[in-house]
């Protein structure tokens, strides 16, 4: 590596969705000949199909470039990638730790929204240095000198030398790189001391292994040698470094202030966790570097495979995730109503949203999801103290003395036309107003004390809505609460289907039920008997509807011509019934276990 | 030499009723086109050497053609084919359309039976159905017809219509007993995608009867005319003793039959044919080719069988299981055994040494039933 650590520079981009995170990425690459115009399937950095579809990155990615700055010299610049959404952020807290410095980009026409603010505190938090960019110059409803204001008034960052730029037609960039190189410092750190390399991110490479993503603090690291992974004390032998260039490139050494990967025949992602550290084996570090934590899953789900054969390919796509996905969790769980599947744990509603679509996508499942849970902990009568993610384990009311939840801190930023009906959501939402900050005239941020089983319901859909989408969401994990929830049965033909069961705040749960027995009532088929619908809570029913009995199905024609398009609307029929879950005698469509994860 | 049932296809209509979906079009200026393939179809028979123990004109309205059209075409049929004696042969027909000179030439020509598509005896309800004809057309027809001589009439219903009351079928029910036909059809209404009542039903506007009444008209129907003597031999058809519609039992008890004409559907050695069903390609394909065969669909013995049962399953008499044993050479209850207790459970099928048949719950869950013998 003939470039000093004085000319490097490890920056990331901090964005809000849809503000051009991605495609200013895109042009610092072609403007530094990172890789050419033409290979440049737009947004890079973006690897997944889905990730395109939804604008978002989901999980962090690197990126080397060379720049010649207008001093005349070569600069070494690497850019970290970040994910964007609050599901992911301790994966961004790990990101930022790896960086020197940051460029925040606001949209000049929307203006700096929740999830942005968040990252700037965070990155604030790492003293990294911030270069505002006010992108989408060209927008015609582009308001630069407002997005100016707000980063002044909101974050109190000096605005004065803010970069107006358009990632889109390309004006600015030079003067962001120039920035980069000017702004943010050089790393620090001690090629003599230990190693001490921070994992940032890692992915699972079919040949090498799990790889971990680094940012050398201290010391040097070089193939062969014995690496110790500071939390576990797993010991492996590195088989390979690299840079990435943007695909992985192989070198000899990565020393302090660097960033790259580092590839140790290890199996697992499991074992390159996100923000530990990893040293040399045989003179290790004295200590890890801060901020460590391992990945807890906080929302659960059941995921069934809508066929029960695929149960073997659940399982083994799942464990494919995995590899590259160490916040997944999963294990095996029986319901009832759907047959073999599994218990999975993730970090948020996306999370599990994507990993959900991934299965879809990626590996041709048909999935059947039960309602998501938090994990509430119970203490029971008998003294003892459970924590229960599945309705299935709900103990007897009798043997709860008391019940706790998770709650949240939920920063919602929004125009403050919109914060009486977003007030009201919260409170529907059992929220408790802890602070309301004003931006200024056009613009507020709510906090809100808020249980996190209500974020993850629909928190985000009726914010969405009642804002047109102009409220942004971010939520952070305060603690446990005593709560009254109770366990919300839904009975068909009087069994109880365990698959629809789900655990809720007792004042929710009589409008929860209604919604519910309608919902269902809507999307059974009628069968040749009635069917009740009922929503209990223990032995005593509080909704009820009834899927009245068919009258009829039969096709009152059927001559010459007819016989094969009739056999057809038979078949068509008959396959209907195939897809169908039996519960007793009551057949069930898919779109029935739909009816407990969301409302419209 | 090959017995058969023959069903020539006049695709031909004034106006296109508003629940109909059949291939029926209104471009009248093709008639004298389309009659001259579909007299080369026929001739085209000649080689084969068939027999039809029965012939049905249907449509469309085949009488709306001319009465030296319907010669030519039933000439060509007697030069191309053996007729057996006692051959059953039908026209379809709708009121407004039977002259008395148009009824004599049928006569004479060989046609012995009528099926005349009445559909409701309210005026207000057929002009609701787009129908052309009134009720006084069809008593008008139907008196006609008798005094010429026909002894052998069908006459069709279609019961759950848009704004029909169970009264107002009731009373249809009892108009109609009261003229005695020998055969009645009571069709319960079937809202088909491409028609105006479907339009109207995705716009809303279709005022169909409730189920319950929907049913109470069906129930209507069987008690009223098996109290006056019909035999509900069918699901949807009742008749007289012996008046049974032979050319549909051919459909129903799985025989062969043959298919002329745009769009007409065959059934010969196992396989289902077909012919383009618009008028234009039919016609283009029969003057290139000698032949319309849109398609050829063989049909597997799982197929055959899954036909066979629940085409016989539309019979009250039900389905014979020693003639499927004949046909497929395998046990019935060894194929459906398992579908059979099933349904049996359900009370939708009943069954004794030679039989199996649909309970009176069956007869509204048919389909279910059915669904059932499919591979």
């Amino acid at each position: 590596m003939s470039i000093p650590r004085e000319r490097i520079r490890n920056f990331c981009i901090i964005a809000h969705i849809d503000h051009g995170k991605s495609t200013l990425a895109d042009r610092l690459l072609e403007y530094t000949n990172t890789i050419s115009e033409r290979k440049m399937q737009d947004q890079v950095l973006d690897k997944m199909d889905l990730e395109k579809e939804r604008g978002i990155t989901i999980k962090a990615k690197a990126v080397r470039m060379i720049y010649k700055a207008d001093d005349g010299k070569e600069y070494l610049l690497n850019l970290i990638d970040t994910p964007g959404h609050v599901d992911f952020n301790y994966e961004v807290s790990r990101s930022l730790a790896a960086c020197e410095g940051a460029l925040l980009i606001v949209d000049a026409s929307q203006g700096i929204e929740a999830q942005t603010l968040a990252n700037t505190y965070l990155a604030l938090e790492h003293n990294l240095e911030i270069i505002p960019i006010i992108n989408k110059i060209d927008l015609p409803s582009a308001e630069p000198d407002e997005a100016k204001r707000e980063v002044e008034e909101i974050i109190g960052l000096d605005a004065e030398k803010a970069i107006m730029t358009s990632a889109k037609t390309g004006q600015g960039i030079k003067e962001v790189l120039e920035a980069i190189v000017q702004r943010v410092p050089a790393p620090e750190g001690f090629n003599e001391l230990p190693l001490r390399a921070l994992i940032f991110d890692s992915l699972y490479d079919p040949y090498k292994g799990a790889v971990a993503f680094v940012r050398v603090i201290d010391g040097h690291i070089r193939p062969r040698q014995m690496i110790k992974m500071m939390s576990t004390d797993k010991i492996f032998e590195v088989a390979e470094i690299g840079v990435f260039n943007p695909d992985m490139q192989p070198v000899q050494y990565l020393q302090a202030g660097e960033v790259g990967y580092v590839a140790a025949s290890i199996k697992n992602v499991i074992d390159t966790r996100v923000g530990d550290t990893i040293t040399d084996a045989e003179n290790p570090a004295k200590e890890p570097l801060p901020g460590y934590k391992k990945a807890v899953p906080m929302v659960f789900c059941g995921m069934y495979p809508a066929e029960g054969e695929e149960y073997e390919s659940l399982k083994e796509a799942l464990g494919k995730l995995q590899l590259s996905d160490a916040s997944l969790f999963f294990e095996p769980e029986t319901s009832a109503a759907l047959g073999f599947g599994f218990r999975c744990g993730f970090l948020g509603l996306l999370h599990m949203d994507v990993v959900q679509e991934r299965l879809e996508r990626e590996y041709n499942l048909n999935i059947i999801t039960t309602a998501p849970s938090v994990i509430f902990k119970v203490k029971k009568t008998d003294g003892s103290k459970i924590e229960v993610d599945n309705p299935t384990n709900f103990p007897d009311p009798a043997e709860i003395e008391y019940i706790e939840e998770p709650y949240v801190e939920a920063s919602i930023m929004l125009p403050t036309e919109y914060m009486g009906a977003v007030m009201d959501l919260c409170q529907e939402k059992r929220g408790t107003m802890k602070d309301m900050e004003y931006i200024n005239e056009k613009r507020v941020i709510l906090r809100y004390d808020m249980p996190l089983s209500e974020i993850i319901y629909d928190l985000f859909d009726q914010l969405k809505s009642r804002t047109r989408g102009y409220a942004s969401l971010d939520y952070e994990l305060t603690g446990y609460k005593k709560s009254d929830m109770v366990k919300l049965d839904i009975l068909l033909n009087g069994e109880i289907v365990d698959a629809l069961s789900f655990i809720v705040h007792r004042d929710k749960a009589y409008g929860r039920a209604r919604q519910i027995t309608e919902k269902l009532k809507e999307v059974i088929p009628r069968h040749l008997f009635e069917v009740p619908i009922q929503a209990a809570i223990g032995g005593k029913i509080i909704a009820r509807e009834t899927v009245k009995a068919l009258r009829k199905n039969v096709l009152a024609k059927c001559y010459g011509g007819d016989i094969s398009r009739k056999k057809k609307l038979l078949e068509k029929q008959k396959e209907g019934k195939k897809r169908m879950r039996k519960i007793g005698n009551v057949e069930l469509p898919q779109e029935a276990f739909m009816a407990v994860l969301k409302m419209e | 030499m090959k017995t058969i049932g023959l069903y020539i296809h006049i695709p031909f209509c004034i106006k296109k009723c508003h629940y109909c979906d059949f291939n029926s079009f209104t471009t009248l200026e093709l008639i004298p086109e389309y009659l001259a393939a579909l007299k080369k179809e026929i001739l085209s028979l000649k080689k084969y050497g068939y027999t039809a123990q029965t012939i049905f004109i249907g449509g469309g309205t085949p009488t709306i053609l001319r009465c030296e059209h319907l010669a030519d075409i039933l000439r060509a049929l007697y030069e191309s084919i053996f007729i057996a004696k006692d051959a059953e042969i039908t026209i379809e027909a709708n009121p407004g359309t039977l002259t008395r000179e148009k009824l004599i030439s049928l006569k004479n020509l060989g046609v012995n039976r009528l099926s005349i598509g009445l559909q409701a005896y309210q005026n207000q309800l057929l002009k609701i159905m787009g129908r052309i004809h009134t009720v006084e057309d069809f008593e008008k027809n139907f008196e006609t017809a008798r005094n010429v001589g026909f002894d052998n009439i069908n006459i069709d219903l279609i019961f759950g219509l848009p704004n029909q009351e169970v009264e107002d079928f009731d009373e249809t029910l009892k108009k109609v007993l009261h003229i005695f036909p020998e055969h009645i059809s009571c069709y319960s209404l079937s809202v088909e995608e491409d028609t105006e009542f479907y339009r109207r039903q995705q716009e809303g506007t279709l005022a169909l009867p409730s189920e319950d009444d929907e049913r109470e008209m069906y129930y209507r129907a069987i008690e009223l005319l098996t109290n006056k003597g019909y035999n509900h031999y069918e699901i949807s058809n009742f008749a007289m003793p012996g008046r049974e519609s032979k050319h549909n039992m051919i459909y129903w008890t799985y025989q062969e039959y043959l298919g002329l004409g745009a769009g007409a559907h065959s059934f010969l050695d196992n396989k289902r044919f077909y012919n383009y069903s618009s008028i234009q390609a039919y016609i283009k394909s029969i003057n290139e080719h000698s032949n319309a065969v849109a398609n050829i669909e063989p049909i597997s013995v799982e197929e055959q069988q899954a036909e066979f049962c629940f085409l016989g399953l539309r019979l009250l008499d039900g389905l014979d299981k020693k003639a499927f044993q004949k046909r497929f050479g395998k046990k019935f209850t060894q194929v459906y055994g398992r579908a059979i207790e099933k349904l049996k459970e359900q009370e939708l099928i009943k069954e004794n040494t030679n039989k199996i048949r649909l309970t009176s719950r069956g007869l509204d869950f048919a389909n279910i039933v059915f669904a059932e013998f499919l591979p």
